[in-house]
C-alpha cells in the first residue's frame, strides 16, 4: 500500500502526514495527529459525530478523504478550545452572563460549580478554572447541560459553529435544520436547541459571512452546506 | 503558599468564607468541560501506545452446527499474531447466574447470524482483513426461528436443551381473586397490543483495549461497560483466571441505556486476543456489529383484560405476555418478571393474573433497555385504560384518579411504596398542558387533525435485591483527604453520561457545605474504587447517593471532632460552615485547611467508607421471583403528548409533550431535566420510527439510517415539571429521574391519535404505513356500510 505526504492545516497548524490515498479524514485526524475530539458513531455518513469544519463548512470526516482537505483549513472541537482563542467580543472567558430568568440570575443563588461563592476562598483571582478559554458554544453546551454522555458533542458543536458563522441570531428552525445530521441519543436535542440559542445570544453581532438581504431580515440569512 | 500559613493570622481576619449549598442547584457536570473541548477520553481514544487490532468473525448461519474452524493458514499470514475460538475459554457466562449459557464465541453451536465465531489479532486493518478471510468454516444447518410462535411450536428443534419448549422462564403470578374481579366490573374488555423490538442506539461504538503482561500473567481491561465489577468477574469466569489478576477501568463512556449492562462477548474476546497474542488489543466494532451484540427490548406481544367499575375503579387486571428474547439468556428472566411486576402496580388494582413467556429464538439475544421490561406492557395497560374510559365516558385524568395510592402502601405483589408523587405529576401536565380548554379544540387544517393524549408511568429506583446476592451492601463509597485539602470520592459507580460523577459530587459538598471545586471523582478503576454494582435499573442516585451521604457525613464527624479538640471544646460546640468552622456563639474559628491539619495530626491520611443498603421491607414478597420489580422508592410521571396527524400520509408529528416527574427531591434540576427529557424523547423514538427487522435471521436494519433514531428535526418541546415527593428512604429524598418518564409517551402518542383521528394503535410503532393501512380500512368500511344502508334503504 503506497503512502503519500500529505499538507494539511488542521485548526491553524501545518502538518504533513503520511497517509494512503484511500485514508479517511477521521482516522488521520485521529491516528496521526491525535486529535481524537472527532468521534466516529456509525460506519459512514449516519450519525454526524465526526462533523469538522472544512474552510469553515461542516463536513462529516468519515466519509471525506484526507486527500480532499489538502490545502484547506480544517476545524476540530479541539481548535475551538485551542490557548489564546478569544470569543468576538473580547471577553477572554467564554462565559455566559447571568441572565434574569433562572437561578443563575442575578438574585439568585450561584451556582457552586466553580465560580463566585463557589470557588475556593483562598485562591484569590485568577482565572476563573479550566472554562476561561472555550468558546461560546462550548460554554453553552456545558453549562445548559446540551452534552449527557458527551460523544455527539463535538461534532453536534462543530456543526452549530458552522451556523453561528453563517447566522448569527438563528431561528429555532434554522438551528434544528443545522443539526439534522448529528444524532444524540442522550438529550432528545431540547437542551442542545437552548445551548446554541444561547451561544448565538452571547454572540450575537454582525454576521460574520452571509449578510441578510436588505429588508430581509436577519432570519432569512440562508442555511447552506450540510452535512 | 506553605504550609506554615495556615496559621497566618491574615486568614483568620478575612470574612468567613459562607457555606456553600450543592443540592437543588442547576449543577453542570463535573465532567462537561472534557465533553464539550474534545479532552474527554472514551475507550477508542486511550493513549496507550501501539497495539494489535482486534476482529470478530460472525456466523453467517442462524442455527447451526460447528463442524469445524481451522487456523491453521490464517495463523501463517504474516502480522497474524493469534486466532481464538470458543475453545479458548473456560466457562459459559451470562448476567443471571442461573442462566448461563452463552459462551463468548459460540462452542459447538451457533444460535443466530452475527454471533460471534472465531477472531483474530492483527498488526493492522489489512492483516486482520486477510487472516478472517483465511480461517476455513464449516457448519451444519439447523432449522431456525424467528418468531415466538415458531419457536414454541409442536416439535421446533430446542435452542438449548434444557428449555422445553423453547421457554426460557414461564412467569405465573397470581394476586387476588381474578374471576370476582371480573364480575364485580361494569365494562370488562381485551385487546392484543404488539411492540416491535428496539435497540439502543447509544452513539458510541462499542470498544475494547485488553493489555496482557505476560511476565506476570495480569490482565488490564478498558471497555465500554456499564457494569465493570460485572465484567471484572466475567473475565475471570471465561478466561479462567483469578480475579486479583484482573484490573478493568471504564474509561469516558459514550451512552448506553442497557446495552452495556451485561458484560458483553467482545470484551472478553479482546481480552482472549490480548492473552494469546502476549500484548495489546484494540478492538473496536462497527455499528452493524452493535446491533448485532443487541440486548435490546424484545418483540412484545401482550394480551391484556381489565375490568372497571363505573366509577373507573379497577377490579381486575389480566395479562399474558410473550417475549421474543433471542438466541441466548442475559437478563432474560428478569426482563419477564418485571413485565408483570410493574404491569400493574402504578396503581391500586383489585386482582391480577399474569403469564409471561420469555421464549428462545435464532436471533440476536434482547436484555435489558432503558425502562427495562416495562415499558411495553405500560403502553398496552395505560392505552387499555384509556379506551375502556372513552367507554364509561370518564375523562383519562378521572380514570386514573379513581385508582390512586396512598402511601404508604403495600401493592398486591408485595411491593413497598413510600412516596407517590403520581397526582401532582397528572395536576401538573393538566395544567401545563391546558387539558381542560385546549382538548377537542385544537385547531385543524384540510387533512390535518390534531389531538392530545394522556398516559402515567413509574420505575424503580434500583433492584433492592442485585443480581448478584452476595450478601455485600448495596453500595458503597470510599472518601480519602490528605494533605492537599482536597476530598476524593472513590466510586465504583460508572457514569455513562447521566451525570453520576456530578451527583455524587453534590451530595457530599452538600453534607460538608463546601464548593464543589474541593472535590474531585476517581471512579471505576477496580484497583483504585471500590466494587459497585453498575449504572442500571436507575440504582446510583438512590444507593450510591445514599452511601456518599454516610461517607460524607463520616467524614464530617471526624472533621469536628478534630476542630473541637483544637478547639478545646465538646463536638456539639462547633458550628460547621463548610470552609470555616467556629464555637457557636464565638468568633473562635478554623478554616477549613486547620480543620483537615487537626484531622491529619490524629489520624494521617483520612480515608473514609459510606455503605448502604436496601431495608428488608422493601426486598418484595416471598413468591418466586418476588425480587424483581422490588425497590427503595419508585419514580411516577405523567405526560400529556399534542400531535398532529396527516390523513393523507398517515405521518404522526409531535407538537409538544408536557411531562412531570416525581424524582423525589431533584438533587440537580438541570440534570433532572435532561434525563427526563431524554427518557421521553427515546419513548417517542420506540412509539414512532425505531424497529429492528430481520430476513432469516438477517438483521436488515443495522445502521442509523434503517433504524430510524429521530433527528433534532423532528423532535418536539419537552416541557418538564419536577414533582418533588421527598422519599422517606431517598438521599435528600431523591428517587430516580432517568427512566420513569420514558414509560408513558407510547400510550400517549396512542391517546392523542385516537383523540385526533378516532383510530386507536395497538402496534409500534406507529408508522406513516401502519397508521395510513388503518385510516384506509375505516374509509373501505365506512363506504362499505353507506352502500349497504343505501341498499337497505333501496330494498
Amino acid at each position: 500500500m503506497t503512502k503519500r505526504l500529505l499538507s494539511l492545516r488542521v485548526n491553524g497548524r501545518s502538518h504533513d502526514v503520511a497517509a494512503a490515498d484511500h485514508a479517511l479524514l477521521v482516522d488521520v485526524l485521529r491516528d496521526s495527529l491525535g486529535l481524537t475530539g472527532t468521534k466516529q458513531g456509525c460506519d459512514g455518513g449516519e450519525c454526524g459525530a465526526c462533523t469538522v469544519l472544512v474552510d469553515g463548512e461542516p463536513r462529516l470526516a468519515c466519509i471525506t478523504l484526507a486527500a480532499q482537505v489538502e490545502g484547506r483549513a480544517v476545524e476540530t472541537i479541539e481548535g475551538l478550545a485551542a490557548p489564546g482563542r478569544m470569543s468576538p467580543h473580547g471577553r477572554s472567558e467564554g462565559r455566559i452572563p447571568p441572565r434574569g430568568d433562572g437561578p443563575q440570575g442575578q438574585g439568585g443563588r450561584m451556582s457552586p460549580h466553580g465560580r463566585s461563592e463557589g470557588r475556593i476562598p483562598p485562591r484569590g483571582d485568577g482565572p476563573q478554572g479550566q472554562g476561561g478559554r472555550m468558546s461560546a458554544l462550548q460554554q453553552a453546551f456545558h453549562e445548559k447541560l446540551g452534552t449527557q454522555c458527551g460523544f455527539c458533542t463535538p461534532g453536534m458543536v462543530m456543526a452549530a459553529e458552522a451556523l453561528l458563522r453563517r447566522v448569527a441570531d438563528p431561528s429555532e428552525a434554522q438551528i434544528r435544520e443545522a443539526l439534522a445530521g448529528n444524532l444524540c441519543r442522550c438529550t432528545g436535542y431540547v437542551k442542545i436547541i437552548e445551548s446554541v440559542q444561547a451561544a448565538a445570544g452571547v454572540d450575537a453581532g454582525p454576521p460574520q459571512v452571509d449578510s441578510p438581504p436588505a429588508g430581509g431580515g436577519r432570519r432569512a440569512a440562508a442555511v447552506r452546506g450540510q452535512p | 503558599m506553605s504550609s506554615g500559613m495556615r496559621y497566618d493570622d491574615a486568614s483568620l481576619k478575612r470574612a468567613p468564607a459562607p457555606p456553600t449549598h450543592s443540592i437543588g442547584e442547576r449543577t453542570p457536570l463535573v465532567d462537561g468541560i472534557e465533553k464539550v473541548t474534545g479532552r474527554a477520553r472514551y475507550t477508542a481514544d486511550l493513549p496507550l501506545g501501539a497495539t494489535l487490532v482486534g476482529r470478530i468473525f460472525r456466523s453467517p448461519v442462524a442455527h447451526g452446527v460447528i463442524r469445524r474452524i481451522d487456523a491453521s493458514r490464517a495463523l501463517a499470514l504474516p502480522g497474524v499474531h493469534a486466532v481464538v475460538t470458543g475453545e479458548d475459554f473456560v466457562a459459559p457466562y451470562g448476567v443471571i447466574p442461573i442462566a448461563q449459557n452463552e459462551w463468548p464465541l459460540a462452542r459447538g453451536k451457533v444460535r443466530y447470524r452475527g454471533e460471534p465465531l472465531f477472531a483474530v489479532a492483527a498488526d493492522d486493518e489489512a492483516s486482520v482483513e486477510a487472516a478472517l478471510a483465511a480461517v476455513d468454516v464449516e457448519i451444519d444447518h439447523l432449522p431456525a426461528y424467528f418468531a415466538a410462535a415458531d419457536a414454541r411450536a409442536d416439535g421446533a428443534l430446542l435452542l438449548h436443551d434444557n428449555k422445553p419448549g423453547n421457554i426460557e422462564r414461564l412467569v405465573e403470578q397470581d394476586f387476588g381473586d381474578v374471576e370476582a374481579g371480573f364480575a364485580a366490573a361494569d365494562l370488562v374488555l381485551e385487546r392484543r397490543y404488539d411492540c416491535a423490538e428496539v435497540a439502543h442506539g447509544q452513539i458510541e461504538l462499542n470498544a475494547t483495549v485488553a493489555l496482557w503482561e505476560p511476565e506476570r500473567e495480569r490482565l488490564t481491561v478498558h471497555s465500554v461497560t456499564q457494569v465493570p465489577y460485572y465484567l471484572h468477574l466475567t473475565l475471570a469466569q471465561t478466561l479462567g483466571l483469578d480475579t486479583s489478576q484482573i484490573r478493568v477501568i471504564k474509561p469516558f463512556v459514550g451512552g448506553g441505556f442497557g446495552h452495556r449492562v451485561e458484560p458483553l462477548n467482545f470484551e472478553m474476546v479482546t481480552a482472549a486476543l490480548a492473552r494469546a497474542a502476549g500484548g495489546a488489543v484494540t478492538m473496536q466494532l462497527t455499528r452493524e456489529e452493535g446491533f448485532l451484540t443487541h440486548r435490546g427490548r424484545p418483540a412484545t406481544e401482550t394480551r391484556l383484560k381489565i375490568g372497571l367499575k363505573r366509577s373507573g375503579e379497577i377490579t381486575a387486571v389480566e395479562a399474558e405476555v410473550v417475549q421474543r428474547g433471542g438466541a441466548y439468556g442475559g437478563y432474560g428472566l428478569v426482563t419477564i418478571l418485571y413485565a408483570g411486576a410493574l404491569l400493574h402496580a402504578l396503581y391500586k388494582v383489585g386482582a391480577v393474573r399474569y403469564r409471561g413467556y420469555r421464549v428462545y429464538t435464532n436471533l440476536p439475544p434482547c436484555g435489558a433497555m432503558r425502562g427495562h421490561g416495562a415499558v411495553n406492557v405500560r403502553f398496552a395497560f395505560e392505552s387499555l385504560l384509556d379506551e375502556m374510559a372513552a367507554q364509561l365516558g370518564l375523562d383519562p385524568f378521572a380514570v386514573r384518579r379513581a385508582n390512586l395510592i396512598d402511601t404508604p402502601y403495600r401493592t398486591l405483589n408485595d411491593l413497598q411504596v413510600n412516596s407517590y408523587g403520581l397526582p401532582q405529576c397528572m395536576d401538573a401536565v393538566e395544567r401545563a398542558s391546558g387539558w381542560r380548554s385546549r382538548r377537542g379544540r385544537l385547531p385543524a387544517a384540510p387533512g390535518v387533525r390534531r389531538g392530545l393524549g394522556l398516559a402515567c408511568s413509574h420505575y424503580v429506583s434500583g433492584s433492592a435485591k442485585p443480581v448478584h446476592w452476595s450478601g455485600e451492601p448495596h453500595a458503597v463509597v470510599n472518601l480519602k483527604l490528605d494533605f492537599d485539602n482536597g476530598i476524593t470520592i472513590l466510586t465504583g459507580a460508572s457514569d455513562i453520561g447521566q451525570g453520576s460523577s456530578t451527583l455524587l459530587t453534590q451530595v457530599v459538598a452538600e453534607v460538608l457545605l463546601l464548593p464543589m471545586a474541593r472535590i474531585r471523582v476517581m471512579a471505576t478503576d477496580s484497583m483504585l474504587t471500590p466494587k459497585d454494582n453498575g449504572s442500571y435499573s436507575s440504582r446510583v442516585s438512590f444507593m450510591v447517593g445514599n452511601a456518599a451521604l454516610r461517607a460524607a457525613q463520616a467524614m464530617k464527624r471526624v472533621l469536628v471532632e478534630a476542630a473541637a479538640k483544637r478547639l478545646e471544646v465538646q463536638p456539639d460546640d462547633i458550628d460547621w460552615q463548610g470552609e470555616s468552622c467556629c464555637i457557636a456563639g464565638t468568633d473562635r474559628r478554623l478554616d477549613f485547611a486547620q480543620v483537615v491539619q487537626a484531622a491529619l495530626a490524629d489520624h494521617g491520611t483520612l480515608t473514609i467508607k459510606g455503605a448502604w443498603s436496601t431495608p428488608p421491607e422493601t426486598q418484595g414478597g416471598k413468591f418466586r421471583g418476588a425480587a424483581v420489580g422490588s425497590t427503595a422508592g419508585f419514580s411516577y410521571a405523567a405526560q400529556v403528548v399534542q400531535v398532529a396527524v396527516d390523513e393523507d400520509t398517515g405521518a404522526v408529528t409531535v407538537e409538544h409533550v408536557w411531562v412531570a416527574h416525581d424524582c423525589g427531591r431533584a438533587l440537580n434540576p438541570l440534570a433532572v431535566e435532561g434525563q427526563v427529557q431524554g427518557a421521553v424523547w427515546m419513548g417517542m423514538g420506540q412509539a414512532l420510527s425505531e424497529e429492528t427487522q430481520y430476513h432469516e435471521g438477517l438483521h436488515l436494519r443495522a445502521n442509523f439510517l434503517d433504524y430510524r433514531i429521530p433527528t433534532i428535526a423532528e423532535s418536539p418541546p419537552i416541557d418538564v415539571t419536577l414533582v418533588e415527593s421527598h422519599d422517606p428512604l431517598g438521599p435528600f429524598g431523591a428517587k430516580e429521574a432517568s427512566e420513569g418518564a420514558l414509560h408513558g409517551f407510547a400510550p400517549a402518542l396512542a391517546a392523542a391519535v385516537c383523540d385526533a383521528v378516532g383510530i386507536r394503535p395497538h402496534e409500534l410503532p406507529v408508522t406513516p404505513d401502519r397508521l395510513l393501512e388503518a385510516l384506509h380500512a375505516r374509509r373501505r368500511d365506512e363506504r362499505l356500510q353507506a352502500r349497504r344502508a343505501l341498499a337497505k334503504g333501496v330494498s
